[in-house]
């Protein structure tokens, strides 16, 4: 899980943001805060697909389902377990 | 010529059962609407609006989200003879406080009479319309308790043409004091004139993704295919760009021959729609991608062409037009009976001279995508220093005169005496005519586009002002175009007392977040620089193309 976190952070902070010197915290709020804009939200389904091979449908893409990085984490998990 | 209920009223007797409008929603059934049902429906909301006591010509606030019940209550505004204002609905990183107070800002400037919203988002409306011009706050739930009026009764019949029928609104606390005020003439003369320009038939199907507060949805994405009783097939902004292959299932399902994007989108769907997403797709109906409402680039172009002309797009489909609120919509339309023109042009001549001579098409020239000619109602000069027209080729502001201008920026006869010059509206954008085609080549008004919306830096710098650590005044927000996105980036430059870095890095996520919170865009750089950095005009304001240059010096040395 640890892992997940990990990597998705980066790619949130390097590919994202653009601003690799950011620590993003893993509860941290990416959607509400307008972290990810709705332009960049499908990147991070498509990244997730492409790194984990798990499907974030577009109706997920929203704060109720995840909105900081433990809670898109275990999103992550609950798809990898029940595939 | 007509107003907009009375030609509403008419198609509907003349074909009732007519499918008008396709409303898409993820994981539902379409929901299919005759013209009988968007009478209806909007029938329903003329009748709550005047049981609540809203005469015609009281202006009406609707706060909505895309869907059905914003689209009758507008209609339903216009059956009762009230001026529809539709307002951006609260989204998911916009904080309540912010959305309060452009609310607020809004309504002292228009004085609305009513605000029609849901019912789980009374409170926040009434927080906001406290001790003003709005006397009712009408709930979507307590429709029920209205019923339809007969055709007879509507009061809208009774507004003459020149009367005003709808209000327009850019975003932002500068943007959303100046409402578009169209009249009804306006509109059906801008119709008229851009049916025309797009060969518009009764077989044309159009799709929008587009927001209807925003020009280009609101004319060429929904009243222009009601007026005109052509199907419209739309979908929620939202849902869009979290699945950008909508568009593309929609226009292989309904056949649809027209669709209207702004730049960023053509290079959104050739980057983020997967192969697999596209398969079985079809987009041989589709006659007219029509790039609007941002600086239109030939590089997107091509990379839309190349990524979805394997499922049919055809290459003469790519049209440009320019366009904006104050003229209705569209001011000139390319692409249509040709292929879009590209006009190759000396770079250091347009830089230090405002020439746009021709060049020979190489990676020094600029290549200039044409924005077609004006519209048939719709003359266009550039004028230079001192209102002086100047000729070809010579880089100047857009002014425009037309029979579909604006009646006025609704309560601020300042602002609306300053746009126009012995007639003609002054667009603030700079451009050139060749062959009678017009080029936009940049803005004299300091404004960002993002995504298609217009935002004001001084409402950006403004938020970025009340961040803790910044010094006061002393902040400069700008654009800086993104050629992978094809809109622009927003870049914000703030001085700071501090010198310490870590704390430097806190205080630019602060601005990021407050400005992210509290406008339309999320913000994709900010720095914090020593006291000092930024340049000041000779009258001691804060000069932003001059920040600008700066930066973007600094970036090519690497130490932006």
């Amino acid at each position: 899980m640890e892992e997940i976190l990990t990597d998705l952070a980066h790619y949130i902070t390097h590919q994202i943001l653009k601003t690799p010197d950011k620590i993003l915290r893993n509860d941290e709020p990416l959607i509400s805060s307008g972290i990810i804009d709705s332009f960049h939200l499908i990147d991070l389904a498509l990244y997730i697909e492409d790194r984990f091979g798990v499907k974030i449908e577009d109706t997920e893409l929203n704060r109720q389902t995840f909105d900081n990085l433990n809670q898109l984490g275990e999103l992550i998990w609950s798809k990898t377990t029940n595939r | 010529m007509n107003t907009l209920p009375k030609i509403l009223l008419d198609a509907c007797a003349a074909a009732p059962d007519k499918l008008i409008l396709v409303l898409q929603s993820p994981r539902q059934e379409d929901k299919w609407l005759t013209n009988q049902d968007l009478l209806n429906g909007a029938s329903i909301y003329a009748n709550f609006l005047s049981i609540n006591g809203i005469q015609p010509d009281d202006v009406v606030i609707i706060v909505l989200q895309h869907g059905v019940d914003l689209i009758y209550a507008f209609w339903g505004c216009i059956l009762h003879g009230a001026i529809p204002s539709i307002m951006p609905f609260l989204t998911e990183k916009l904080s309540p406080e912010h959305y309060r107070q452009s609310l607020r800002s809004l309504i002292e400037v228009i004085q609305p009479t009513a605000v029609i919203t849901y019912a789980n988002f009374e409170a926040e409306i009434r927080k906001a319309t406290q001790n003003t011009s709005v006397r009712a706050v009408l709930i979507r739930e307590n429709i029920q308790s209205a019923s339809a009026i007969p055709n007879h009764a509507y009061q809208g019949l009774e507004r003459e043409e020149n009367a005003i029928a709808l209000l327009q609104h850019s975003s932002g606390t500068t943007g959303l004091q100046k409402g578009v005020a169209l009249s009804h003439r306006a509109i059906m003369n801008q119709i008229q004139a851009y049916r025309n320009a797009i060969h518009l038939t009764a077989q044309d199907v159009i799709i929008s993704w587009l927001p209807l507060y925003h020009d280009m949805g609101l004319i060429a994405g929904f009243l222009m295919p009601n007026l005109t009783q052509n199907l419209l097939v739309m979908m929620s902004p939202f849902d869009w760009v979290k699945s950008p292959v909508r568009l593309f299932q929609a226009v292989h399902r309904y056949r649809g021959t027209l669709t209207w994007l702004p730049n960023f989108a053509y290079n959104f769907c050739a980057s983020k729609i997967r192969d697999r997403e596209m398969e079985g797709i079809d987009l041989s109906t589709l006659r007219a991608v029509i790039n609007c409402s941002e600086p239109m680039k030939f590089e997107s172009h091509k990379i839309f062409l190349t990524r979805f002309q394997p499922y049919g797009l055809d290459p003469s489909a790519l049209a440009t037009c320019y366009a904006m609120a104050e003229n209705v919509f569209a001011v000139s339309q390319g692409g249509i009976e040709n292929p879009v023109t590209l006009d190759w042009i000396n770079r250091m001549d347009l830089i230090y001279h405002h020439k746009a001579n021709p060049a020979i098409p190489n990676g020094e020239a600029v290549c200039m995508l044409s924005a077609g000619k004006p519209i048939s109602n719709t003359k266009v000069k550039i004028v230079g220093k001192f209102g002086r027209e100047l000729g070809e080729r010579n880089i100047g502001e857009i002014a425009i005169y037309s029979d579909c201008m604006l009646t006025e920026y609704y309560q601020r006869p300042d602002l609306t005496a300053s746009a126009f010059q012995d007639g003609w509206y002054l667009t603030g954008d700079l451009g050139y005519i060749a062959n009678g085609e017009i080029y936009i080549t940049g803005r004299k008004k300091d404004l960002i586009i993002v995504g298609g919306k217009n935002i004001y830096p001084q409402d950006i710098e403004n938020i970025a002002n009340s961040v803790a650590g910044v010094y006061p005044g002393r902040v400069v927000a700008f654009g800086v175009f993104n050629d992978e996105l094809g809109t622009e980036d927003v870049i914000v430059i703030a001085e700071s007392e501090e010198t310490n870095p870590i704390k430097r890095r806190e205080i630019a996520e602060k601005v990021r977040l407050a400005i992210n919170q509290s406008s339309d865009i999320s913000v994709r750089q900010v720095l914090i620089v020593e006291r000092g950095w930024l340049i000041k005009t000779s009258s001691g304001k804060i000069a932003r193309l001059a920040n600008r240059e700066k930066y973007l010096k600094q970036l090519l040395n690497g130490s932006a």
